[in-house]
């Protein structure tokens, strides 16, 4: 007589986390992880279905229900391998992946039950990995070939691992004095340890892949100069300007772009100033302008850096909000203050010309615009002030637009992104593109999945022309 | 790394640095800038470019030391390396032949000066130098400058050489057709010789290096305004119309962490030990 098949668990296992009232005293990650017990009992709840709808849902296309099978297995080694086929940077995707709009939309058990936590199982696999040793994949012979890479973030990182295990010579150019882009300066510790950064470029490094650092394509070399020494250039130089409102008071001190403060502090290390040389300076009640991830960052990061309130003013509702339900969470446990509706019209200074006052204005909401959100609207005569010492943009970011400007040749749309095929073929042969240079600003994992399909291209590329 | 080819001083606090770094060189033209960065727990700081040497494959700056980062830099000799050097970065200066251009330098920012003079001297101006310090202990580069200048005049806060502060450029302006004006050192400088010669209709540059982090435009610290519009200095300057330039505004920001860069130089003085 067959066992009856035990009952599947509805509910995820839940992931630990740091209790909010000590986690705003440090800047330790939030989320725990799982520990070994905990990722089986999540990975036995898959419904292992053999059309896996997840998989459709990933932008890197992880053959996710092989690699939950081998978790359940415990052949963790076994399930790694099977996710860096696809993904060279499983550490920060388990992270700050969407998934929840992703592979994990699309799970079975969420039409009865929570879906399965992938993100936190692929992230499981490779915190195992990094304290077991990693494995460097087999690479493929030498094809002589060179690419050079501009920009080291997600978009860079993952077509370069990529070339590499084709064995192609890969060389990134990186401007800034550190490689991962956004993950080192825009994504805070608490988020994204930034030795896991570090262990997932060095393991980039180990694929044969040389970064350059501190080398700003667009200044110190043109796309034409990297094109006579390499078979074919990717440029995933990323969405790094930061918006303002041009709104009267935006340039007194103590307003920041939220670039100017998550660079301070996740990549120069205010918070550990003044052992690090750079400063930042975090007031008692600090107003964050914006609705995504950035600003849900900028806020968390300032109740850790001592402020008293900290309110996130956005101009449409909650519903609209483009951030992931789960960091809005954290930072409701946080403390932190949502004003909906609301929208600054200008700033007011004191006499040594730094911000102490905001004046609002409540908005509505009207007919969807472009983005498919309904459209703010302001209401006149709503106009209150808000007290504030400290003031953070997060309003969006831009394309770079250097490489555009000295690239000729080079097809740009109106908005400073870069034109490609759907293959991140440019106008320039021998030329690609992809991430938020391309399509504005997005996600990692989308820069990454764009990185993936140029490494892909560019290899076909440079093997015909052989 | 960078390597340190040359230290010297010239004044007291104040260091001529020549850094190994030959792909810099290559591309630099006068009026951009570097970033640097000393150490692993060091800041990001731009330094004006004062001069290359493409056969050597350095490029040189000049630093007074004013705070904790200056400082550290000031105490490396020859043959030390700093970590980071991030370059050229800005617009280069608009040399052409404009006639007669008088370039007027404050403190360390003449070294810089010299660089634009030479390249303004080399496109066929005239040039008029003006060298200015606190005192003439403070002054530096002033024989570099009278090599490329067709005149140079000398001044002081204090009057310890030559003029006693700025005054006497209203005057010179008033007697001489000048075309175009350079103005490179402290922001009350800058404002002040933009307030003489905005009656004169000179077009007058003035090179702006504010507080900044990244230096390629994405942090948007080194914002000013000009002509009523933010500009980014990092990456739409460093050069701006210093008639169109709000140096009320900026001098506030450049105070914006005046309290913490003195905590970090204390905590640099006492060896990082206690606060």
């Amino acid at each position: 007589m067959n066992k009856p098949k035990p009952k599947i668990k509805k509910e995820a296992v839940p992931m630990p986390k740091q209790d909010p009232k000590e986690r705003i005293h440090n800047f330790n990650e939030v989320a725990l992880g799982y520990t070994e017990e905990q990722v089986v009992a999540e990975a036995e709840r898959c419904l292992q279905c053999a059309k896996a709808p997840c998989v459709e849902g990933c932008p890197v296309e992880i053959d996710i229900p092989s690699f939950i099978q081998l978790v359940r297995e415990r052949r963790f080694a076994e399930a790694m391998r099977k996710v860096k086929e696809k993904n060279s940077l499983p550490a920060v995707c388990g992270r700050v992946c969407p998934q929840e709009a992703q592979c994990q939309a699309n799970c079975t058990m969420g039409k009865v039950g929570d879906p399965i936590s992938v993100g936190r199982l692929e992230r499981f696999l490779a915190d195992w990995e990094r304290e077991h040793g990693y494995e460097v994949p087999r690479k493929s012979a030498s094809t002589g070939k060179r690419v050079a890479i501009v920009g080291a973030g997600p978009a860079g990182l993952t077509a370069a691992a990529d070339l590499a295990k084709l064995g192609h010579e890969v060389v990134i150019f990186e401007a800034l004095h550190k490689p991962g882009g956004v993950l080192i300066y825009g994504i805070p510790e608490f988020r994204l340890p930034k030795k896991i950064v570090e262990a997932e470029a060095e393991y980039i490094e180990k694929l044969g892949v040389t970064i350059k650092m501190n080398a700003m394509v667009g200044k110190l070399y043109t796309i034409k100069e990297l094109l006579e020494q390499y078979d074919a250039v990717f440029i995933g130089t990323g969405a790094g300007l930061p918006r303002f409102m041009r709104i009267p008071g935006e340039n007194l001190s103590g307003v920041y772009s939220a670039n100017e403060f998550l660079i301070r502090v996740n990549l120069m290390k205010a918070y550990d100033f003044p052992r690090f040389d750079t400063p930042i300076i975090v007031g008692e009640k600090v107003a964050v302008i914006g609705g995504g991830n950035t600003a849900m960052d900028s806020a968390r990061w300032s109740l850790r850096l001592g402020a008293k309130e900290v309110r996130i003013v956005y101009r449409r509702s909650r519903k609209e909000m483009p951030t992931r339900a789960e960091e809005v969470e954290n930072a409701e446990e946080e403390g932190v203050v949502f004003e909906f509706l609301t929208n600054p019209r200008k700033f007011i200074g004191n006499a040594r010309g730094w911000v102490k006052a905001m004046e609002c204005i409540r908005m509505r909401l009207g007919e969807p615009d472009a983005s498919g959100r309904r459209r703010p609207i302001p209401i006149e005569g709503s106009e209150s002030t808000m007290d504030v010492d400290t003031v953070i943009m997060a309003i969006g970011r831009t394309p770079n637009p250097i490489i555009q400007q000295t690239t000729e040749g080079l097809q740009v749309t109106k908005w400073g992104t870069i034109v490609t095929d759907e293959n991140g073929k440019t106008s320039i042969q021998g030329v690609y593109a992809g991430g938020d240079i391309v399509t504005g600003q997005a996600t990692v994992i989308s820069a990454m999945g764009a990185g993936k399909k140029a490494a892909k291209a560019i290899h076909q590329y440079l093997m015909k022309s052989e | 790394m960078y390597e340190i080819v040359t230290k010297r001083e010239l004044a007291l606090h104040t260091n001529l640095f020549e850094f190994s770094a030959k792909e810099v060189a290559a591309k630099t033209r006068p009026g951009q800038f570097v970033i640097l960065r000393v150490h692993e727990e060091g800041e990001r700081i731009p330094l004006t470019i004062a001069g290359v040497n493409i056969e050597k494959g350095t490029i040189t700056v000049v630093c007074h030391e004013v705070g904790k980062t200056t400082k550290k830099l000031g105490s490396l000799k020859e043959g030390d390396n700093i970590l980071d050097l991030l370059g050229p970065l800005g617009k280069p200066a608009e040399i052409k032949r404009f006639g007669t251009v008088l370039c007027v330098g404050g403190g360390v920012m003449v070294a810089p000066l010299h660089f634009q003079a030479e390249a303004f001297h080399e496109a066929g101006n005239k040039v008029i130098g003006v060298v200015g310090a606190r005192t003439e202990g403070h002054l530096i580069f002033e024989d570099e400058m009278r090599e490329v200048c067709d005149e140079l005049y000398v001044a002081t806060d204090d009057g310890t050489k030559g003029h006693k502060g700025l005054d006497f450029l209203e005057d010179l302006l008033e007697e001489r057709k000048i075309d175009r004006v350079i103005v490179t050192g402290p922001i009350v400088t800058m404002r002040t010789v933009s307030d003489f010669t905005r009656p004169h209709g000179i077009r007058t540059v003035v090179n702006l290096i504010p507080i900044m982090v990244d230096g390629m435009g994405m942090c948007g610290a080194c914002r000013v305004t000009v002509g009523g519009r933010t500009m980014f200095a990092c990456v739409d300057g460093p050069d701006f119309d210093g008639h169109q330039v709000d140096f009320e505004e900026l001098m506030a920001r450049m105070k914006m962490f005046t309290a913490q860069e003195k905590l970090a130089y204390v905590f640099h003085e006492e060896g990082g030990r206690s606060l």
